[in-house]
């Protein structure tokens, strides 16, 4: 494994199956009295939020925290960082302080990549701009994974905003490492333009691909970057791309309904299809922890691999 | 039954054949019952991989003697360790309590070779984490002595004197297809 986790495709299919397995393994600790391991004892990751989050910065911190590593919070609001310090001194100030891991969600495309050629610890992606979530991904397989079995020939069927979205990007490259078959189903304005070159479908009408899918992940529609007229009302996007009562009813009956968070009710998914048995957005935050947990481990746990990237 | 392979890097002796590991684990078991008067509350827990196999073998020769069934599970130390930091993180094996839990029970733990002692007290402190034995014991295939901690096993299959540059593998049928253990000599060539 590469000693930073800044996009799913660093992952070889060996390295994710070894996440996946550890997390596992990992998960039993939930169950126990005692949930707390000694492992990352004496050592020290910075969550470095840049934007805001919630259950991806709760997560790492109980992930970290249940491994015995020390944790610091940081976020740009109430920093230096409102006083015009770059990422670079903030990078620099971390290092003085002596992190081994830093976890950083940042506004800006590529800045993990960037901070880790400036940092000795292991850096991993929270969420980059528009760019990658890969821990998402990672979440999201192992909650598929413990739902369906194996991923190898599943189809899943990522619908809404892939355009804006890490969430996606992360995981049609994670998805296709681990055998499964991606279709993408948005409106062609909320459509990247690369996206012929990823390995996985586009289709612009959801009622077709429906009923053929394993799993619905379905996307948040990021109304703070809706800048442009994407589509022209929200409820016309409802109207086409939202999951609601009549089409849940035809999915296939062990298909699941996925979603990162947060949602927006209503528009790209209907109350009572997030509420069903069949979604996982409550236990896709519950693996966040056990799969964030294993990313640490296998990072930090292990002797020090120097600087190769 | 010294097996010498001429011109080879190694020198492999095998210690312990397959009925040899055979009576050592029915001495084990019998030994297991007298000293927890008919193996009352007892619960074994191998240390992954070889020590999982030896547990359920030892479960399986109490069973017979006694007639009853005798809890067993696997209790996985990699995350409890005390040399993680010496190389690259490692996959971790499966910990699986019986359903009761270990909570005043007599914990049986059971490895393949006991060396330096430091998988035990990694195995102590993973059990810590788990529940409060009433005891805790150790069974220990082989004990190859050079001991770098204050710890004893309660059972042992064989007592091997070795020198630190020596390596004893143990081979069991589940996972290596045959039943043996083997002292490997560095040549000095």
């Amino acid at each position: 494994m590469k000693r930073h986790l800044i996009s799913a495709a660093d992952l070889s299919r060996d390295d994710a199956l070894l996440i996946l397995d550890t997390a596992e393994e990992l998960a039993k600790i939930s169950d126990r009295s005692i949930k707390k391991l000694p492992t990352l004892r004496g050592r020290t990751v910075v969550n470095l939020f840049f934007e805001d989050s919630t259950r991806t910065r709760i997560s790492f911190e109980a992930a970290a925290k249940r491994l015995s590593a020390d944790v610091i919070n940081f976020s740009a609001k109430g920093s230096s960082v409102s006083k015009g310090e770059s990422l670079k001194d903030t990078a620099l100030t971390l290092e003085a302080m002596g992190a081994d891991g830093v976890v950083i969600r940042h506004s800006a495309s590529g800045a993990p990549y960037r901070l880790a050629g400036w940092v000795r610890g292991s850096v991993v992606n929270a969420g980059d701009g528009t760019h990658e979530h890969p821990t998402q991904a990672l979440l999201d397989a192992y909650t598929m994974r413990r739902r369906l079995g194996s991923l190898e020939g599943r189809r899943v069927t990522i619908v809404g905003d892939v355009l804006h979205s890490r969430v996606a990007r992360s995981n049609v490259l994670l998805l296709s490492t681990l055998g499964a078959e991606v279709t993408l189903v948005a409106p062609p304005t909320l459509l990247p333009v690369s996206v012929a070159s990823w390995p996985c479908e586009v289709s612009y009408d959801l009622d077709t691909v429906l009923p053929k899918s394993d799993v619905v992940m379905m996307l948040r529609v990021q109304r703070e970057r809706m800048n442009a007229a994407f589509f022209p009302t929200e409820r016309e996007y409802s109207r086409r791309y939202g999951l609601d009562r009549e089409r849940f009813a035809r999915l296939k009956d062990d298909a699941v309904v996925m979603h990162p968070g947060p949602m927006n009710r209503g528009m790209e998914i209907a109350a009572e299809v997030a509420d069903s048995p069949r979604s996982t957005i409550v236990e896709q935050v519950a693996n966040g922890v056990t799969t964030r947990m294993a990313v640490l481990y296998l990072l930090l746990g292990g002797a020090d691999l120097g600087g190769n990237q | 039954m010294a097996e010498a392979i001429p011109h080879a890097h190694a020198q492999a002796h095998a210690v312990l054949e397959g009925p040899d590991i055979n009576r050592a684990l029915i001495r084990i078991s019998h030994e297991i019952l007298e000293r927890t008067k008919g193996g009352e509350n007892v619960v074994l827990l191998g240390i992954p991989t070889r020590g999982v196999h030896l547990a359920r073998r030892l479960a399986g020769h109490i069973r017979q003697f006694e007639g009853r069934p005798v809890p067993v599970g696997s209790l996985d130390i990699t995350m409890y360790r005390d040399d993680l930091r010496t190389k690259p993180a490692r996959p971790l094996g499966r910990t699986e309590l019986p359903s009761d839990g270990i909570d005043d029970r007599t914990v049986v733990l059971v490895d393949d070779v006991l060396y330096s002692g430091r998988t035990v007290r990694a195995a102590l402190d993973a059990l810590n984490d788990l529940g409060r034995p009433r005891a805790v014991q150790l069974a220990a295939l082989v004990d190859r002595g050079h001991r770098e901690l204050p710890i004893r096993a309660d059972y042992v299959g064989k007592n091997l004197p070795t020198s630190k540059s020596e390596i004893v593998k143990v081979y069991l049928e589940e996972n290596d297809g045959r039943d043996a253990v083997l002292l490997l000599k560095e040549d000095s060539e």
